[in-house]
């Protein structure tokens, strides 16, 4: 199966997803410049970290108007899997994919380390192969990753079981100190209503090999493989774009 | 024609960079400040031939890119050259 890796001016995880993808995992993977209007066939997106377009205005503010978006848009809505990772999911908030935005992190400092973060939520596209309440040790590398959302949008984010990560304690346990940006709820990581668009601030592309001090993010992208080899989502189509 | 476009964090978000902004005032002797919020100054040139053109056009910019309705608001002036 095939994983299109967005790449957009200022991405720098682009490299890591890919090689996750393709060396670890031993699936297919490539590259799409943001300027492409068409995803041609693909199975899982990826909008990877880094700092599109300089963090320039907000973070992903100016990426999300990038012409990639709307094939990534449609895909989206046809239930195509969409991983959104840091960068990643500040642009998937931006573009409205997911609802919320990113403050800076409560304590101005950039976050870079690695931290404890509980599985929600098992029943997404990107988390199957996890048990709930299961804590995973993913690094993140974030000087806004501190979500916000209207209260509202908060109690029906957690009616609807749409938070998929919080920050905890290795034991699991969600606290103020395990919580490293001030996140409402420590939230960590998202998905849509749909559950097939998931965004998290951690990188689970730089934790799938023992040697970089965690395989735990290897779950995320076994889950989607899993998922999309056994047809929960089987869509896999052309997804064209024409301009207007 | 000139637009000038403020944005500002909603009263309801928390502003940390205000917040030690303020910290800093106070710790240099202001200590009739209570609060500072930080926010965005955008001054946009437009080939626009109203004002009220100008007002519509940067208000369109701000609504689609500038502020991000979730956590910020705006205002706009226009200045007539």
């Amino acid at each position: 199966m095939k994983f299109s890796i967005i790449v957009f001016p200022g991405s720098n995880c682009d490299h890591d997803a890919y090689h996750a993808v393709k060396h670890v995992l031993g699936e297919q993977a490539e590259f799409v410049w943001h300027k492409e209007t068409d995803l041609r066939s693909t199975d899982v997106v990826i909008l990877p970290g880094g700092f599109s377009h300089g963090d320039y205005l907000r973070t992903g503010a100016i990426a999300r108007f990038s012409p990639v978006m709307r094939p990534v848009a449609a895909f989206a809505e046809r239930g195509g899997p969409v991983l959104g990772v840091c960068n990643g999911f500040q642009i998937l908030l931006e573009s409205g994919l997911l609802p919320g935005a990113m403050l800076r992190n409560a304590g101005l400092k950039f976050c870079c380390e690695h931290v404890h973060i509980r599985v929600e939520q098992a029943d997404t596209l990107f988390t199957a192969a996890c048990r709930p309440g299961q804590v995973l040790r993913i690094p993140i590398a974030h000087g806004e990753g501190n979500y916000f959302a209207p209260s509202e949008v908060i109690d029906r984010l957690e009616r609807n079981r749409q938070v998929v990560f919080r920050y905890c304690t290795p034991s699991g346990e969600v606290s103020a100190e395990a919580n490293p940006n001030g996140s409402i709820h420590g939230i960590a990581g998202l998905c849509n209503e749909q559950r097939n668009v998931v965004g998290l601030m951690p990188h689970p592309e730089r934790a799938c090999e023992p040697a970089l001090g965690s395989a735990d993010g290897r779950l995320l992208f076994e889950s989607v493989i899993r998922s999309v080899k056994t047809g929960v989502f089987t869509a896999r189509e052309s997804i064209a774009w024409s301009p207007q | 024609m000139r637009a000038r476009v403020f944005v500002t964090l909603k009263p309801s978000v928390f502003d940390p960079q205000g917040r030690t902004i303020a910290d800093a005032l106070q710790s240099l002797g202001y200590a009739s400040v209570q609060d500072v919020r930080q926010g965005k100054y955008f001054e946009l040139d437009l080939g626009a031939s109203s004002a009220d053109e100008a007002r519509k056009l940067a208000t369109e910019a701000a609504d689609k890119l500038l502020a991000n309705p979730v956590i910020e608001s705006y205002r706009v002036e226009v200045e007539s050259s």
